[in-house]
């Protein structure tokens, strides 16, 4: 089969992983009574399924800078507009449950004195309307900025900063009331999903599963889009662009196709983030969250997408707890990390993990990787 | 503009035209290679041959002058994916393999064939493909390292790979630049055996400096000269004219 043709050992094992804490988590969390040792709080579940959201984010990123070499500071924004696709379903599925009781328009635009719903906001009443939104919009954003900038030929550090404008200029736009999107207090107080509460940890334990499907089945496309002869050209592309255009391959094609099918899953992390957190706002725009998700890439292991969940998993973690000690130095601390990485690990923790077993076993043969260097 | 002249020539260079701040690598250079021709390029360093292969391929926009390719397309409106596709498959100066990519896999990707991303998403490998390949490395006698990465190669075997590339693509016309650089003298000479057998069946332009190795190809020579032909003939007689010496021969 085509999805499952070149996930290799160490993909069936990273699936096979995320199928057992798929499966314990859950299982932690709705048949071990609260006082076991192994009981999983509803807090953790919503916690390790953020993480997942994470990972697939992670997973996006590196797709296009690890195979392809386009270091997108942008991707938060379609995160974010996923995430926001989301919420809008969330807010529709509010009701007349609201403050304001209003059987249509939801609180915030009953408070701005709106009488009628905006046009964009019809149809995420519908569940299914809803999930096409989440890939289409990020797809269609990713595409409109791809197909100018790649068919100018903007690269490295020019196309680096031009994503980075535009979440900028997303932020901006969203933190607006007019736009209809709550301003800087974004859409929140969901209550259900499907039908189902939101609050209860059954939904969560859902949540959670379906975090980690996603990321599975993420895995697996990035896997075979990697393996193919389309990921070898994205290779080729990252290594020696030219050279690549005077083999006959259209190189802003392949970046266009590979840009818009990584902000489509970085759309689908967004809105499964979005009802585990229970809340969307500008916030999420923030130039600086677009960068975080570089450092997760760069940590984990650019080129190897498992590096890149790992990677996220493993940052997160280690900001869910900074943050609880010491929040005023998580910046520093990250900026630390990246150096440091840069510096000493530039294959991530997956470098690492290889070498010290390619010094205990004989050479095997090496794989497609990104330059031992930072991105151009 | 004036209508493009009519011509048999696979590569037609009339008038054309570079200048980098001023300075004019390109200088109304004129020439024009033979369907199934193999020729030489020979000049100083500077005289703007790896230039003129930049207008070739797309590369480098001329400031003027005409590049048509098989009399009727003008290469100057075309870029580089779209000239490759024609049928113009070039070798660089400098090798330039993909390095992180087997020796194998830079081959399978320069193997003639659909280029459009939806083609390589599902293209499976088949066995016509690989026979070829196959086929390939052993002319360029890289089998025995046809799953090694090709950045681990020695500067001669990354030569061939890329000539081994050209094969692959099977373009009409071939520019070839220095391919016999960094090589040995028993290297520089199957080099120049492989040349010969390719042009039996293509268009061959090669630029070199190596004069042992111009003489093996045993063709037309033309020698450019500050963006200009300087002389054309064989390379006997354009090593007695008294201008190439001057310039280039004789130093
Ligand atoms: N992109 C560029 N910008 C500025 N000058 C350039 C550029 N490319 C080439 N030149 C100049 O144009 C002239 C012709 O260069 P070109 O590389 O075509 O020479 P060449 O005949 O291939 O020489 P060599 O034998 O050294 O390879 C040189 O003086 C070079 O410095
Ligand atoms: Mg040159």
């Amino acid at each position: 089969m085509w999805l499952t043709r070149h996930i290799g050992p160490a993909g069936w094992t990273f699936l096979f992983v995320l199928a057992v804490v798929a499966t314990a988590v859950p299982y932690a969390n709705q048949l071990l009574p609260p006082d076991h040792p192994w009981h999983a709080s509803s807090y953790v579940v919503g916690l390790l399924g953020k993480y997942l959201t994470f990972a697939l984010l992670a997973l996006s990123v590196d797709l296009i800078w690890g195979y392809c070499g386009i270091l997108s500071l942008g991707h938060g924004a379609f995160f974010a507009l996923g995430g926001y696709a989301m919420g809008m379903y969330l807010m529709r599925q509010i009701g007349d449950r609201g403050v304001y009781a209003d059987p249509l328009l939801p609180d915030f635009m009953v408070f701005l004195n709106w009488q009628e719903l905006p046009w964009y906001w019809y149809g995420f009443d519908s569940f299914l309307f809803a999930m096409l939104m989440v890939m289409l919009v990020p797809g269609l954003l990713a595409f409109l900025f791809g197909w100018f900038a790649f068919r100018s030929r903007v690269t490295g550090v020019y196309l680096s900063i031009i994503t980075q404008a535009m979440t900028y200029a997303l932020m901006l736009a969203f933190f607006r009331n007019d736009m209809g999107f709550g301003g800087n207090n974004g859409l929140t107080d969901f209550k259900d999903i499907l039908g189902f509460d939101l609050q209860s940890d059954a939904t969560r334990c859902a949540l959670f599963v379906a975090s980690a499907a996603a990321l599975g089945l993420g895995f697996m496309l990035a896997r075979a889009v990697t393996g193919s002869t389309f990921g070898k050209v994205l290779v080729a592309i990252r290594d020696a662009e030219s050279r690549t255009r005077f083999l006959g391959y259209r190189v802003d094609h392949y970046k266009l196709a590979a840009f818009t099918l990584s902000a489509m899953m970085a759309g689908v992390a967004g809105a499964l983030y979005v009802p585990q957190v229970g809340i969307i706002n500008p916030g999420e725009f923030a130039p600086a969250n677009s960068i975080e998700i570089v450092v997760w890439v760069a940590v984990g292991g650019r080129g190897t997408l498992i590096g890149a969940a790992l990677g996220a998993v493993v940052v997160n973690y280690a900001k869910t707890v900074f943050t609880g000690t010491f929040p005023e130095y998580w910046l520093f601390f990250l900026g630390g990390l990246f150096v440091f990485v840069t510096l000493f690990m530039p294959r991530g923790i997956l470098g690492v993990a290889d070498d010290l077993r390619r010094r205990f076993r004989r050479p095997s043969a090496p794989s497609a990787r990104p330059a031992d260097q930072p991105a151009e | 503009m004036a209508y493009p002249p009519t011509t048999d020539a696979i590569l037609y260079l009339d008038g054309v035209s570079v200048s980098f701040d001023g300075f004019k690598a390109l200088n109304a250079l004129s020439f024009l290679i033979d369907p199934g021709e193999l020729r030489a390029i020979i000049g100083p360093n500077g005289a703007g041959k790896t230039t003129m292969m930049d207008v070739v391929t797309g590369k480098t926009r001329p400031d003027g002058g005409t590049v048509l390719f098989e009399g009727k397309v003008d290469l100057t409106r075309q870029d580089e994916a779209a000239i490759a596709g024609l049928g113009i498959g070039r070798k660089f100066q400098k090798p330039t393999v993909f390095e992180h990519h087997s020796v194998f896999d830079n081959l399978l990707l320069a193997l003639k064939g659909n280029r459009s991303p939806y083609r390589t998403l599902f293209a499976r490998l088949g066995r016509d493909d690989r026979g070829r390949i196959d086929e390939i490395l052993g002319i360029i006698r890289l089998g025995h390292v046809r799953e090694e990465p090709a950045g681990a190669l020695s500067h001669g075997q990354k030569q061939w790979l890329e000539i081994g590339m050209l094969l692959a693509q099977d373009p009409k016309l071939l520019l070839v630049d220095e391919p016999a650089a960094g090589m040995t003298d028993a290297e520089t000479a199957e080099t120049a055996t492989l040349l010969k057998e390719i042009a039996q069946s293509h268009s061959v332009v090669v630029v070199e400096h190596d004069m042992a190795f111009v003489r093996e190809l045993g063709c037309r020579v033309t020698v450019l000269h500050e963006g200009s032909v300087l002389a054309e003939g064989s390379l006997d007689q354009v090593s007695a004219d008294h201008r190439v010496i001057e310039v280039y021969l004789g130093r």
